[in-house]
């Protein structure tokens, strides 16, 4: 089982030399911690930045700097800012190349819903309806199941949507897992899980074809 | 032409219960602090107000709620305040969530002239229900968009870093964000600035609102700029 750090470094893997990413708050930002050395890639914070760097050095930090999750950041060689209109017009545009982002619930067709729970606090979607609804490709980083060991990954979503079939691919402590026109597809298992284990803990429908191989994280 | 007021009590002066305002920033940064701080002292009530986010309890927009000025927010992302979440859940306050770019560019659309615009964040959900869509083919393939209203707000209310006499704008990294839409989108734009300088001494090239969306501009005094998230790592 992998834990949040392995989610993110397998989820690191699918990230191409050249590639403009977009990276949602909690574990999605970790993947950038685990990008390939050498690999020219931008990351965008959508309130404004093309060209992310890591969090800064103490005592070096800069109030009118900051990324989405509203954390201070730095800025890497080559960055830019602009508005937030501009920074979805480059979302709605299809200009970034991937989008990686948390989940409450998928539904095997690529519906997503993580901005609302009805009852409780609702927070807002923030920019995930946006981002979600013209992304090229997005990789769902989230748990398999939820703490009442209900499986998240479903045939249809409970909760409230935040996009209709969207989701790629899904990274979770589990598994990794294609959303595909016929539902999920296992592609790989985590490190010492087996294929009853995800099949168990998938509600929705899961298509499992060959050898299914574990997957490589480091 | 000059746009100088002397201070955020004059710039705000004749704001009246139940408009609506627009007030740029993200998280606490980019806030228009002078002018809330203003706005809580003169105590007007009822007020609409168009912010991506609600402030923390007790700085930004936060301060307005815990003296109950505001009675509808319209944000896209309200956590990390307490009062808020007393307030919504008692009643007290209304709440409406957009998408982010939906409310960045309805206040684009604002500052362009334009009625409304198409896009397709919200489509299938339910922030869908009740709104005109249309298809339109997008590299060959049909999508749906929803049309989505340009605001119409009494007055927009917006922080630079530095601004000239004409009411030119120049922003600072990102606390540019939602500050240069709802600077075109306000019937009365008030700009509060780090700095002001007399007009021709900032470089034309480097304008990123023209000064014709501003009708008030003044240097703002002890800004706080609060961090919301200090995240560092060790040298």
């Amino acid at each position: 089982m992998l834990d949040k750090i392995g989610i993110a470094k397998r989820i690191a893997k699918e990230i191409k030399d050249g590639y403009y990413v977009n990276l949602g708050i909690g574990i999605p930002t970790l993947v950038a911690n685990y990008i390939p050395k050498g690999m020219n890639v931008v990351l965008q914070s959508e309130n404004g930045l093309l060209g992310m760097g890591p969090f800064p050095f103490e005592g070096e930090e800069d109030s009118d700097l900051i990324n989405a999750g509203k954390q201070t950041i730095t800025t890497v060689p080559g960055s830019a800012f602009f508005d937030s209109a501009m920074s979805f017009g480059m979302i709605r545009a299809r200009k970034v190349d991937l989008t990686i982002l948390g989940a409450m619930e998928v539904s095997d067709n690529g519906d997503i819903a993580n901005w609302k729970i009805p009852g409780k606090m609702v927070k807002g979607m923030g920019g995930a309806m946006d981002l979600v609804a013209s992304a090229k490709n997005i990789i769902v980083a989230m748990q398999h199941v939820n703490k009442a060991g209900e499986s998240k990954l479903l045939t249809k979503c409970s909760l409230p949507l935040t996009g209709v079939g969207c989701v790629k691919k899904i990274v979770t402590e589990l598994a990794v897992i294609d959303v595909t026109p016929h539902g999920f597809r296992l592609l790989e298992r985590a490190p010492g899980i087996s294929v009853q284990e995800i099949e168990n803990a998938t509600e929705g429908r899961l298509i499992i074809e060959g050898d299914i191989p574990e997957m490589i994280i480091d | 032409m000059n746009k100088t007021v002397k201070n955020a009590d004059e710039a705000i002066g004749d704001i009246k219960n139940n408009m609506t305002i627009m007030l740029g920033g993200f998280g606490l940064c980019g806030i228009p602090e002078n002018c809330i701080n203003a706005l809580v002292k003169k105590g007007v009530t009822g007020l609409t107000c168009i912010s991506n986010n609600a402030g923390v309890d007790d700085f930004g927009i936060g301060l307005m709620l815990q003296t109950r000025q505001v009675k509808k927010m319209i944000s896209s992302y309200v956590g990390e305040n307490a009062e808020f979440e007393r307030q919504l859940l008692s009643g007290e306050l209304e709440v409406e969530l957009i998408p982010q770019g939906t409310l960045a560019t309805r206040c684009l659309a604002s500052g362009y002239g334009m009625p409304a615009i198409f896009t397709p964040a919200g489509v299938g959900t339910e922030i869908a229900i009740g709104k005109e869509s249309r298809k339109f083919l997008v590299d060959g393939v049909e999508k749906e968009f929803l049309m989505e209203m340009a605001f119409d707000a009494d007055f927009a209310i917006v922080k630079a870093w530095k601004g000239d006499t004409q009411g030119n704008l120049i922003y600072r990294e990102t606390a540019r964000n939602f500050n240069p839409m709802m600077a075109m989108a306000g019937k009365i734009t008030i700009a509060e600035v780090e700095e002001l300088v007399p007009a021709g001494e900032l470089d034309p090239d480097h304008i990123h609102t023209p000064g014709i969306y501003v009708h008030r501009i003044f240097q703002g005094v002890n800004y706080e700029k609060r961090i919301e998230q200090l995240t560092v790592r060790k040298k």
